[in-house]
């Protein structure tokens, strides 16, 4: 079935991991930021903090799975498996997040709102789109045939991304109590830089993280193609 | 004139796929008695109080009729895929949508007839008053049924070529279902509630649109997801 080009060059780590040392660097120094810097909040106490992980996970989360859909549609569009390889590598990260999202949002939640779940809108979006996405990733395990798996992904990944929108606006619908959606205006502007910095350390965590497994997913690939060209070869 | 033999072949498909149905029923009658059956237990877990019973009948209507299609969906791909026919069929020529179209019309009249019978049960089982109102709760049933089997043959398509394909639909399919099912049930509650509150309106809107959009969608995307 694989009838793919294998013409390509698994790409090199470079200097990447350079990249990675310095965002662990820049996620400390935002996070010291967050919790030194930034004064307690009047009606949550200390608790406030954990926005500057929350919050960012879900902002980059959103980012991840956008890029799951650009390289799904680029797949079905020029048919290069590397397509496949980075929205995969994509949609482990973002999966990643979203169950972050979640976790930090129970934790935040149960002290200010006095409930570990609650059914509103974003919460159950935020965890339908999760288990959107663990569907998503065991099909990948699931289908063997690279192509196949390509093919079906990319389908099951714009699906998935469509719906996302019709589900938060079905869940709205039936119950509402989380706070609006947070902007700079209605944050203190002395949350606001600590916020900013930590979302930009989560971004570049995001890309280190899609990048590094997009080259070991490459590496895989490779060692597939080597092994199928030394089998035709008859070696 | 092409738009009428892809019609032709749509007809063709789900004539083959029904008839095959027809002549061994043992699949139709064993998904039946699954509706039945899920219905039964959802009383033992909600009863024996009427009023909880009543409450909660739409919803769980719902529950049993889409796991009792579920069972539907992949069947309609595996006799093929057992006998070596899904291959052939895709040598014929034409478009492939019209495959896609044929197997959904198929399930549809599958599940619908299926829907009756669990509906039918459901109402005595759970003391259902039937509202004054009914055909707009016909609608409900028909636009939900929609819903859940275009994404139901869309991912069974998928999933029964799978290994694990048991797992797969049901992991695939009911995330993507969440919003059909939660405007099917709160539409139907609100209307077997007599619909005070005029909210039936908004969840069958929404119903339409998501059908709509996802009949498009999954037509889209049938010929990248049937050839690989």
């Amino acid at each position: 079935m694989s009838t793919q080009s294998t013409s390509w060059v698994p790409p090199r780590a470079g200097r990447w991991p350079l990249f990675g040392a310095f965002t662990i660097l820049f996620l400390i120094a935002g996070q010291v930021l967050g919790l030194t810097q930034s004064p307690a909040d009047r009606d949550m106490g200390d608790l406030e903090k954990i926005i500057y992980v929350h919050v960012p996970a879900a902002w980059v989360m959103s980012v991840t799975f956008a890029i799951v859909m650009f390289y799904s549609l680029r797949y079905l569009w020029k048919r290069d498996e590397r397509d496949d390889l980075a929205a995969a590598a994509a949609a482990e990260v973002g999966t990643l997040l979203n169950g972050l999202t979640l976790a930090l949002g129970m934790i935040f939640g149960k002290p200010t709102w006095g409930v570990w779940w609650a059914w509103d809108a974003r919460l159950t979006s935020t965890l339908v789109l999760f288990l959107i996405f663990i569907g998503y990733l065991s099909l990948r395990e699931f289908v063997d045939d690279p192509e196949r798996r390509a093919q079906w992904s990319a389908a099951v990944g714009i699906l998935g991304a469509i719906n996302v929108g019709i589900v938060y606006m079905s869940v709205r619908w039936w119950r509402t109590l989380h706070q609006m959606q947070s902007s700079p205006e209605t944050v203190d502007a002395t949350y606001v830089l600590a916020l900013r910095v930590n979302a930009f350390a989560f971004l570049f965590l995001m890309i280190y993280f899609v990048r590094r497994r997009y080259e070991s997913l490459c590496l895989v690939r490779a060692a597939d193609h080597a092994a199928e060209a030394a089998a035709l070869r008859g070696a | 004139m092409a738009f009428a033999d892809d019609w032709r072949r749509v007809r063709a498909i789900a004539w083959k796929d029904l008839t095959t149905e027809r002549r061994s029923k043992a699949g139709f009658n064993g998904v039946v008695a699954l509706g039945v059956t899920i219905l039964m237990l959802f009383g033992f877990a909600l009863g024996p109080d009427t009023q909880a019973i009543r409450d909660a009948a739409a919803g769980a209507l719902w529950l049993a009729a889409l796991f009792a299609a579920v069972l539907a969906f992949n069947r309609s791909y595996q006799v093929e895929l057992e006998s070596g026919a899904l291959d052939p069929l895709l040598l014929y020529p034409g478009s492939r949508w019209a495959i896609f179209s044929g197997k959904l019309l198929a399930n549809l009249s599958f599940v619908g007839l299926m829907l009756v019978i669990v509906v039918l049960v459901g109402i005595v089982l759970f003391q259902v008053t039937i509202p004054a109102a009914w055909p707009a709760l016909i609608g409900v049933l028909v636009l939900g049924a929609i819903g859940i089997c275009t994404l139901g043959t869309f991912y069974a398509s998928m999933a029964s070529r799978s290994r694990a394909r048991e797992v797969l639909l049901p992991l695939l399919l009911f995330p993507m279902l969440v919003p059909a099912l939660l405007a099917a049930m709160q539409a139907s509650k609100a209307l077997l509630g007599g619909d005070l509150m005029h909210e039936a309106d908004a969840w069958i809107k929404l119903l339409i649109a998501y059908d709509v959009i996802f009949l498009i969608a999954t037509h889209l995307a049938f010929e990248h997801v049937i050839e690989a």
